[in-house]
């Protein structure tokens, strides 16, 4: 029983979250205690649906932009030319660690303008840096009997990398975009304040006005994604692992 | 050579200093020449050419960190004399500040002294002792004035009193909340190792936590503590209010507490086995294994959880502002109401260094708590 109760509850929250967006006006009843005075107990100023499309949106392309960077990097500085780089650029990734992202989104401002762009060079720069090392770590923790035998059986390089490496480390590597989604999916929400299109705007929206349902809501569907979403990345993590035989 | 490619760019190619007539404006773009008197021009000129040099020939690690340290001291030297040199005398409504080149630079020397300090292996003591000098540095430029014509530090005249309340502030939120969530997370990681059955389900609750982004934390938490300050007797004497520094504090504690749980479960767990064996061999009580072999042990890893609740918190911290909790924050969100981004820097170079300062300290820390042969492997 125990085995498919977890994705049970998924199913139904992914249902739920679904209905939501679709509908929302069903769930009013639920969200109406919670505010005062006739406001709004779902948000109006813009459909649900479509805010939480561009939020995936602005986490898409950012993440995928931030895995191209991150895994090359980190392959070319675990080849014998980059390993010079190694060190440079493990500090990097440490430095950037303790950049706090709204301080990133903040100085982004006045080199990008409002809007999506400051969010989306914010989500990037964060979300190299668990990716970069999980690659990095990847890569160099393989098991150097592999490596023997890979060369023994006169593999150049290239093959090398993309037959034995890459496969191996593929799931270090997949955990640390999830990782990395993970905390886009909840920092694309600070981009709202400024100006881009997500669901942070609900969220905003609801602070300001002092309505507690606005914030429920935004807070509670970027939830529901991240856990969906998290759980979604380690299934394909734990298959691509038991592929790789590990 | 990717640092000297950098130093180059921001030497040559990008400017300096930007030069406004007042605050909002946009600004005049001024290169290191146009920027200093000419003979303070060429000087700082010349000594970005020999870093550059020594960048590029292989010299010793020793050498290049202090190339860095001084190439890092004559930028912002100079970063204020441009300050004096461009602004027009009896002005106060000109505005001076550090352009992409000065900020290239900045970045590129700070690199520079990274990787040189990784290189060179310096033990915890000598990284905090490098810290504090650095910090002493800028505090002494900062006290001499020699900034003061830059417009970050014209924001600051204008609130002084204000900034120091919200620094203090946000080190309140920050350490508060961490402070918590070790006195709260500690016996809940502890008992979470011992107790078998509820660990999965502590750490996927709290796990759930992490998930929810932080201003909608913020924005839910208003909501009941607002109803227990209204409806508890006592609460709202104390400082439990809807809006303002509770629910902020509330918020980090929650996120704060899955780093320090899951960090000692896994700390704990990582005691050799034979340890345990040998303790309880020589007839040590569960409570002396726990303080004298397990803890101690399981230190490290502890430590790592409490830096990177520590340094998560110091940035989590400027979103509180935004339901009137204080903090630096407050200068970044009025900075980018007011399109001023002065005052946005305001706010968020303190917290950055807030957060360097603290990831440095706590990171020599674990060092010096973790035993001496697996040093190596953690550097």
């Amino acid at each position: 029983m125990r085995a498919w109760l977890p994705s049970l509850l998924r199913a139904a929250l992914l249902a739920f979250l679904l209905a939501f967006l679709v509908s929302p006006g069903w769930f009013e009843p639920l969200l109406k205690p919670l505010v005062q005075d006739n406001a709004p107990a779902i948000y109006n100023q813009g459909s649900l649906l479509t805010l939480t499309l561009l939020h995936l949106r602005t986490v898409a392309i950012a993440t995928i932009a931030a895995i191209v960077i991150a895994v090359t990097l980190a392959i070319l500085v675990t080849r014998p030319f980059g390993a010079e780089f190694l060190p440079l650029s493990r500090s990097l990734v440490n430095v950037g660690q303790t950049f706090p992202p709204v301080a990133v989104l903040a100085l982004a401002v006045p080199a990008l303008g409002f809007g999506e762009k400051p969010t989306l060079v914010a989500l990037f720069l964060y979300g190299l840096l668990p990716i970069f090392e999980n690659t990095l770590t990847g890569l160099t923790t393989l098991p150097p009997s592999v490596m023997e035998a890979a060369r023994g059986a006169g593999m150049t390089d290239r093959q090398r990398l993309f037959k034995v490496e890459v496969p191996l480390a593929m799931p270090v590597i997949l955990a640390g975009i999830r990782l990395s989604v993970v905390i886009s999916l909840a920092t694309a929400t600070i981009g709202s304040t400024v100006a881009a299109k997500t669901l942070g705007e609900v969220i905003i929206a609801g602070l300001q006005s002092n309505n507690i349902a606005f914030v429920l809501q935004g807070g509670l569907i970027v939830g529901a994604l991240a856990v969906l979403i998290y759980d979604g990345l380690s299934a394909i993590e734990a298959a691509m692992a038991r592929r790789a035989g590990l | 050579m990717v640092i000297a490619l950098l130093v180059a760019y921001g030497t040559l190619v990008a400017p300096f200093a930007t030069f406004r007539a007042n605050r909002i404006v946009p600004g005049e773009a001024k290169s290191i020449l146009a920027a200093l008197p000419v003979s303070a021009g060429v000087v700082l000129l010349g000594l970005m050419v020999v870093a550059a040099a020594i960048i590029l020939l292989k010299t010793p690690a020793l050498l290049r960190l202090a190339a860095a340290a001084v190439s890092l001291g004559a930028i912002a030297l100079f970063i204020g004399l441009t300050a004096t040199y461009l602004t027009p005398p009896e002005n106060t409504y000109a505005r001076v500040s550090p352009a992409s080149g000065f900020w290239v630079l900045l970045f590129a020397y700070a690199l520079l002294a990274a990787d040189s300090i990784t290189r060179l292996r310096p033990r915890p003591g000598v990284r905090v002792l490098l810290l504090i000098a650095t910090l002493a540095g800028a505090t002494a430029i900062l006290v001499s004035g020699l900034w003061d014509g830059l417009s970050i530090l014209k924001e600051y005249a204008g609130r002084a009193d204000v900034f120091w309340l919200e620094a203090g502030r946000h080190v309140a939120l920050a350490l508060g909340s961490l402070f918590a969530s070790v006195v709260v997370g500690l016996p809940l990681g502890i008992l979470c190792h011992r107790v078998e059955p509820l660990r999965a389900g502590v750490l996927n609750t709290l796990n759930l936590i992490q998930t929810i982004p932080s201003i909608a934390l913020f924005g839910i938490l208003i909501a009941p503590l607002g109803w227990i300050a209204v409806n508890v007797p006592g609460a709202a004497a104390i400082g439990i209010r809807g809006i303002g520094a509770a629910p902020a504090f509330v918020a980090l504690f929650l996120y704060s507490l899955l780093p320090v749980v899951a960090n000692t479960v896994v700390g704990l767990a990582g005691v050799p086995r034979e340890a345990n064996e040998a303790a309880r061999g020589i007839g040590m009580t569960d409570r002396q294994r726990l303080f004298g072999i397990e803890l101690p042990l399981a230190m490290p890893v502890i430590l790592t959880g409490i830096r990177i609740v520590l340094v998560q918190n110091i940035g989590l911290a400027t979103i509180a502002a935004l339901i009137g909790g204080g903090g630096f924050g407050v200068f970044v969100f009025q900075g980018i109401g007011q399109t001023a981004m002065d005052l946005v820097l305001l706010g968020a170079v303190p917290t950055v260094v807030l957060a360097f300062a603290a990831a440095i300290v706590l990171d020599a820390l674990i060092e010096m708590n973790t035993p001496s042969q697996n040093r190596g492997r953690t550097a």
